[in-house]
């Protein structure tokens, strides 16, 4: 069973940012690929076959890691943050577009903010420094950890935040029918569940190995909308 | 000041440099100050008249949630009041209330990096970006808010309370110059204000007539210096 | 079919590059086409059509200290179905010294109906290494659906993570033609370039749907989606 601890991670009125980031929404529907339920179904499927894997498998991995550290923390200080030195460059080397890597960390940032507050722990110290914040899968992996929730909870709450967001974003965005995004949610639940399956199974390997999906339009239209003088989403 | 000279507008009480409220704690840091209120209301020209005011006395930066463009940018900058580099913009995923509100994180993140580049600072500014009545600050993100309201929304704002109205540490009614314009009694808008707010200050302003927003600016100031430990000259 | 091609590039000591080894075996063949410039160009001759399902083809290269390599191929591949269904795959496996440099400038990749193809490539480059990678996946030939395709690209510079992507187009993936991934754009590619002495830039938007990305490394990427082959290849020209 669940634990109480994976619901309020997972819950969007949790205080980690993710209110203001619509991951790449914002530009689809300004540039006019996404004006309905049918064009936010095909941008859902897309992040979930290609950001999701990627996303939660860096969670999961990290999850892994700190998890061992936090049950036997036998090594110095800094030879323990090596594995998150190692996770987050791999990771910034599959986030070509310098808008996502900083969108990233700032989601990783203010994860960190309310993951501190809310289960304090030893273990985000080993996350690496860096001035605009950890990687967002990072923070997540190690606050999933302090919260003392499983490896696949961590990866299924990192694939879930990436239908999530977009999806609410869409809402306010199109103005669509909240009941008919929640359906087609439900619709995707299977795959999410089998994307958070598949990363949580390839949390032990290598972060060289893990997923590298890249979704052009993604890094492209980040690029572009960092450009915008207004903008309603930081992402 | 605008009470001073005009009879019909009711006179800012209580005196605004006495803060009914205990004394803030002592701070390390910038006190944050939260400027809210509905859209139009005079937020950004509160903060500018402020910057005006204050940019001389003290270390200053500003947070922006309103939808922020170069032309707010160059109107700051134009006024001279304050180095652009100084304001950090924050989006809000058209949630105006949630980013002040339920899920801090932006804001806080832009005020911790503008002490970091420019500190140390003594008060950082923080607007919201327009919403309605019932978006206010948390605690979390500032020490003390103002609630900017104008006339033109008519005189029945006040009575309609509201968070904003109610529990503001400071109530703005701005705009009194257009009163007459818009056939809003502020005499009525004073009393319910009263009513809503008990000791709580308010303040009738009409930037338009007092650039430099000047019993706000003494608010602010009284602020300022409670948090630094030492009275306001004019509190006692 | 399986086949191994093999290419070494070593200063000459005279300011060019001579190929210290050229081989290959049908359908990679190889030839050395001198430009008189520095640097060894190599074209790869392979058959019209393939990779086929089954192909198993593999090139390996390395360059010297000091030497310029550039590898090209005479036409577009086109991956196709084999008959039982299988996979094709084609590696490429390349290692920089300081110095180097490698540009690895091939024709389209087009993933034809029913293909199921798989490109590996993975370049090392020491310190002080320069590359040119350039990718162009077509999905599909004229008017058709295109098969599955991935196209995956690890390098290393300096013993760390430059660039890890792994492109995917088909049928099997959903979502892959829609907004998030290629917005009904049947032509994407990158070019990458890796030059420890160039000015990193900031990014740059190059059109609607092209960019120059600076990577956390000494590198940039341009990164596109086009209509088809050719309007690509504007955003990728070197
Ligand atoms: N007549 C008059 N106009 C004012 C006064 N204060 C502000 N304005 C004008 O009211 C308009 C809105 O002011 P802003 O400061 O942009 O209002 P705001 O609350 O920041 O608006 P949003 O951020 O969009 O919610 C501008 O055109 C101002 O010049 C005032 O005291 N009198
Ligand atoms: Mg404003």
């Amino acid at each position: 069973m669940h634990s109480t601890a994976y619901l309020l991670l997972a819950d969007g009125r949790f205080p980690s940012g993710g209110h203001a980031h619509s991951s790449g929404l914002e530009a689809a529907v300004a540039a006019g690929r996404v004006t309905d339920l049918a064009g936010l179904e095909s941008f859902l499927h897309g992040r979930l076959s290609y950001a999701a894997p990627v996303t939660a498998a860096f969670t999961a991995a990290t999850h892994l890691t700190a998890s061992r550290l936090g049950r036997a923390p036998s090594h110095t200080h800094s030879d323990n943050k090596v594995p998150f030195l190692t996770l987050d460059a791999e990771l910034e080397a599959r986030t070509v577009s310098p808008a996502l890597r900083l969108a990233s960390r700032r989601q990783g940032r203010a994860l960190l903010r309310a993951g501190r507050l809310t289960w304090p722990s030893e273990l985000y110290a080993y996350l690496p420094k860096h001035p605009d914040g950890p990687h967002q899968p990072l923070a997540l992996g190690v606050t999933t950890a302090a919260a003392g929730l499983s490896t696949e909870e961590s990866a299924h709450i990192a694939a879930y935040g990436v239908l999530t967001g977009p999806a609410s974003a869409a809402v306010r965005l199109l103005g669509l029918d909240p009941y008919q995004v929640q359906n087609l949610l439900a619709r995707l639940a299977g795959a999410c569940d089998e994307i958070a399956a598949s990363a949580a199974a390839v949390a032990h390997k290598s972060p060289e190995e893990l997923p590298a999906h890249a979704a052009p339009l993604a890094d492209i239209s980040a690029e572009i909308h960092a450009t915008w003088e207004v903008r309603l989403f930081a992402s | 000041m605008l009470a001073d000279h005009d009879e019909s507008v009711p006179h800012t009480h209580p005196e605004p440099g006495v803060d009914p409220h205990p004394p803030l704690p002592q701070l390390d840091r910038a006190v944050r100050i939260g400027i809210g209120g509905p859209v139009g209301s005079g937020k950004t020209a509160l903060v500018a008249a402020l910057c005006r005011a204050l940019a001389d006395e003290l270390r200053l930066a500003v947070v922006t949630n309103d939808i922020y463009t170069t032309e707010d940018a160059d109107f700051l900058k134009r006024a001279g009041v304050l180095d652009p580099a100084r304001i950090r913009a924050v989006e809000t995923g058209c949630c105006p209330h949630t980013a002040i509100r339920d899920d801090i994180s932006a804001n806080l993140d832009a005020v911790e990096e503008l002490e970091e580049a420019f500190g140390p600072l003594d008060l950082v500014l923080v607007e919201s970006g327009g919403d309605n009545l019932t978006a206010t600050f948390s605690k979390g993100l500032v020490d003390q808010q103002i609630f900017v309201v104008d006339v033109s929304g008519g005189d029945k704002v006040p009575r309609k309370g509201g968070p904003g109205v109610t529990t503001a540490d400071l109530l703005v009614i701005n705009k009194t110059d257009l009163a007459p314009l818009v056939g809003a009694d502020l005499g009525v808008m004073d009393r319910d204000a009263r009513a809503r707010r008990g000791d709580l200050p308010t303040i009738f302003q009409s930037i338009a007539e007092d650039p430099h927003a000047s019993q706000v600016a003494a608010w602010v100031r009284h602020v300022v210096a409670h948090s630094r430990g030492h009275e306001h000259a004019g509190a006692h | 079919m399986r086949a191994l091609a093999r290419i070494v590039a070593e200063a000459d000591g005279r300011g060019g590059t001579r190929l210290a080894r050229l081989r290959g075996e049908p359908p990679l063949q190889l030839r050395h086409t001198p430009d008189g410039s520095g640097a060894a160009t190599v074209h790869l001759i392979g058959s019209a059509a393939g990779p086929l399902g089954g192909d198993d083809l593999r090139i390996e290269i390395e360059v010297g200290a000091g030497a310029v390599l550039c590898v090209r191929t005479v036409a577009a591949s086109i991956a196709l179905p084999g008959r039982d269904g299988s996979r094709s795959r084609v590696s490429v496996t390349a290692a920089v010294a300081g110095g180097g440099e490698l540009r690895w400038l091939p024709e389209q990749l087009v993933a034809a109906a029913g293909c199921h193809h798989l490109a590996l490539s993975t370049v090392e480059l020491a310190e002080g290494a320069r590359l040119l990678w350039r990718e162009e996946l077509i999905c599909g030939r004229h008017g058709e659906q295109p098969g599955d395709a991935v196209i995956s690209t690890s390098v290393n510079y300096g013993g760390a993570p430059l660039l890890r992507q792994s492109l995917t187009v088909g049928p099997a993936t959903p979502g892959w033609d829609g907004p998030a991934v290629l917005g009904g754009s049947r032509a994407t590619g990158s070019l990458l370039h890796v030059d420890p002495a160039a000015a990193p830039g900031g990014p740059e938007v190059l059109g609607p749907t092209a960019v120059r990305l600076p990577l956390s490394g000494p590198a940039t990427l341009v990164s596109a989606t086009a209509d088809d082959a050719h309007r690509l290849r504007g955003f990728l020209e070197r």
